[in-house]
């Protein structure tokens, strides 16, 4: 074989180790396809300060809805930022929403307060983790544009600056 | 000649790369943990006479949502009740009762569900405890990757 056949063979059995690795989680990428641009389901909850707390009541607004526990610690690392984030951006129609996980209850009010998180937080349930894909694992935050349309998910630890990004291009503010 | 040196290196660029992207969250468990895979526990749990006991020591949200079939849940590996449920269970077991943890709350070095019930069980003195390696999380390493799933209580 010659030595151009040889490297040809080798590109080659790299592109399909490539492809194998790449293939791994098609159900992820399935389930992503599947949920974006498609109507964010609706909820009607009780949010911990006992308002009623709907998705469509934010119609109009862009909506990062964040499925959270007090025990996951990349969820107590973002919230800091969407705290900040619905500070800066409320004027231009941010609007967080905060969905427990927790099993506990008395254990994300206690955090709500400590945390000062300025946004509704409500407690989560199966149906509803369900009707968003299925919430097995944490953080898993939704991106939502002003149609009600899910945009993205992002699952774990995300850099805030992602968010940053993402939300000033569908609130139509200029990137700084 | 040139050519196939320089695909010889590439190839082992990407080799590396790839090797070093499936050893990192393996990497991040520093704990002392014996684990077993998904396949392998798949396998064990297919042993007609061998079966281990699975427990899901994760929270009771996820469980509803999705656990393997067969696990008992037994609460948070985290708090003191599933620590006192752990212990209740296991309580007249023989010590050489192969025993299997699992969660998939969140990614494997931020777990906060594992630990502690496999330390409560090695001071019990059992023998044969392995926890559920799963990278990222429960949906990602188990459900999507089509392995069996049963949901509620």
């Amino acid at each position: 074989m010659g030595p151009m056949k040889k490297s040809l063979l080798i590109l080659a059995a790299a592109a399909v180790l490539l492809a194998w690795i790449m293939l791994r989680h098609p159900s992820t990428a399935n389930r992503d396809r599947v949920l974006q641009l498609h109507p964010a389901p609706d909820f009607s909850l009780t949010d911990l300060t006992g308002q009623k707390l709907a998705l469509s009541g934010y119609r109009g607004k862009v909506v990062l809805l964040d499925f959270w526990a007090t025990w996951c610690d990349p969820c107590k690392a973002e919230i800091p930022h969407f705290v900040e984030m619905q500070n800066r951006y409320r004027p231009q129609g941010l609007q967080v929403i905060g969905i427990s996980m927790d099993d506990d209850e008395q254990l994300a009010r206690d955090f709500r307060q400590r945390f000062k998180m300025n946004y509704p937080v409500a407690m989560g349930n199966p149906q509803l983790a369900e009707q968003y894909g299925g919430i097995l694992g944490l953080p898993i935050t939704f991106a939502i544009d002003r149609e009600g349309r899910i945009v993205s998910r992002h699952i774990g630890a995300t850099d805030p600056s992602v968010f940053e990004t993402e939300i000033r291009k569908l609130l139509g503010v200029p990137p700084s | 000649m040139k050519v196939f040196r320089d695909s010889r290196w590439i190839l082992v660029a990407l080799v590396l790369v790839c090797g070093f992207g499936l050893q990192g969250a393996r990497a991040a468990d520093s704990t002392s943990l014996k684990t077993l895979t998904s396949e392998e526990l798949v396998r064990a749990l297919q042993h007609p006479h061998a079966k281990p006991l699975l427990f899901h020591v994760g929270s009771h949200m996820l469980y509803l949502q999705a656990h393997i079939p067969g696990s008992e849940y037994l609460g948070a590996g985290s708090t003191e009740q599933g620590i006192q449920n752990l212990r209740r269970r296991v309580g007249g077991l023989p010590k050489s009762t192969a025993i299997v943890l699992y969660c998939g709350c969140c990614p494997w070095s931020h777990c906060p569900n594992v630990n502690p019930p496999y330390e409560t069980l090695q001071q019990m003195g059992f023998t044969n405890v392995k926890v559920l390696y799963l990278a990222n999380n429960f949906g990602a390493d188990w459900v999507d990757k089509g392995y069996p799933v049963a949901k509620g209580e």
